[in-house]
């Protein structure tokens, strides 16, 4: 593994997981920022390359979290998803990236690797609205049951769809 | 002394006797034994328990009993953002406090929403419940909170009736703030903007 810069991104990898991911789908891009290793892996072939990085080492699973990319320079795509590994033998991490679209962002879930990931996996579901195949109990998390709205998308409005003033009205005389 | 006594047509009172309004009586209770119910969401909580604290000592006015079940409380302090998920368990607590109760909202977050103009944050708890007093600040100094339960007191010993028909009247009934929201996007009226109006026929008159 060469990195030239601290703070440049380097496209060069001679990384083992890297090579291994490029052996099982292909292709995959892959960079270094700050030392840190990042590798972006096609999303129908998510959950395979997450159980083989898995099965390399990474058995912490730090988190699962979305970005979304509406009117962004350069994207190419709405969502991106972030998944930061870790190994508790050897302190090793890796950031995994893929990419999700509208109608229907899916993806697959990967509670079945890691317990970890299901509160997390709700979080964005709630917050998003990216829709994880095979997760148990697919619920919201943080916003209430009867919300209907993915507030952290870039498409809704900052002060809400009315949400906030939906509630009975208790004066003296009800209470 | 004696000559004016007998020449005045008052009532003669045995000594330790003193004379009132069975009203003003039960509002003097009130207001010397208010039992606060600590609805502390945020950082005004914080202020909120050095209120009660040895220093600022909230047991000189009476309301040092912090009670946790509104069963037993009679004054809410709702301290902090009130966000709408936690809206109808603050509307459920306020409804299991008995009469008489009264609201103090403190701070700028529980009166207006404070910073937080965004979709999970309710804008003023005085939308959805009651309230008596505002206490502006961000947060309020323990100071603010004590004037603000004096004011309280007052308010209890003016209007206090033992039947509690103060809350009967149509002002309490009312609700606090009418319920309009701003239109989601602003529209420019140039009738009630002299400036706009200004700019506007400078811009027609360049054009021409």
């Amino acid at each position: 593994m060469t990195n030239t810069s601290d703070t440049g991104t380097e496209t060069v990898i001679e990384n083992a997981h890297v090579r291994v991911l490029n052996a099982f789908c292909g292709p995959v891009e892959s960079s270094i920022y700050r030392k840190q290793q990042r590798v972006i892996v096609p999303t129908e072939k998510s959950f395979d390359a997450l159980s083989l990085l898995k099965d390399r080492g990474f058995d912490l699973f730090i988190d699962v979290t979305c970005v979304d990319y509406l009117e962004y320079r350069k994207a190419k795509h709405r969502y991106g998803l972030v998944y930061l590994l870790a190994s508790t033998m050897n302190t090793e991490r890796l950031t995994v990236r893929l990419f999700v679209d509208d109608p229907q962002p899916t993806v697959a879930s990967v509670v079945p690797l890691w317990e970890a990931a299901n509160w997390l996996e709700r979080e964005v579901w709630d917050l998003f609205g990216i829709n994880f195949t095979g997760h148990p109990d697919l619920r919201r998390l943080v916003m209430p049951e009867e919300f209907t709205a993915h507030p952290l998308r870039k498409d809704y409005p900052l002060q809400g769809r009315g949400e906030r003033h939906n509630f009975p009205v208790i004066t003296r005389d009800h209470s | 002394m004696a000559v004016t006594q007998s020449e005045s047509p008052s009532l003669e009172l045995p000594e330790n006797v003193v004379v009132s309004r069975l009203d003003e009586l039960a509002s003097w209770c009130r207001k010397n034994s208010l039992w606060p119910m600590p609805f502390a969401t945020a950082c005004c909580g914080i202020e909120l328990m050095a209120t009660g604290a040895a220093k600022h000592d909230l047991s000189r006015f009476g309301a040092e009993v912090f009670r946790f079940s509104p069963r037993q409380c009679d004054l809410m302090i709702v301290a902090g953002r009130v966000v709408m998920k936690m809206l109808p368990v603050l509307q459920r607590i306020w409804q299991q406090m008995h009469e008489p109760k009264w609201c103090i909202s403190m701070g700028a977050c529980a009166s207006t929403g404070g910073v937080f103009d965004t979709y999970a944050v309710v804008q003023g708890i005085d939308r959805f419940i009651p309230v008596d007093m505002y206490v502006p600040g961000c947060p309020p100094r323990p100071e603010q909170l004590i004037q603000a339960i004096i004011d309280l007191q007052d308010k209890i010993q003016e209007e206090g009736t033992i039947a509690g028909r103060e809350f009967n009247t149509r002002q309490r009934q009312e609700k606090k703030r009418a319920l309009v929201e701003y239109p989601e996007t602003l529209t420019l009226d140039a009738s009630r903007n002299p400036n706009l109006q200004r700019e506007l026929s400078k811009s027609a008159s360049n054009l021409n």
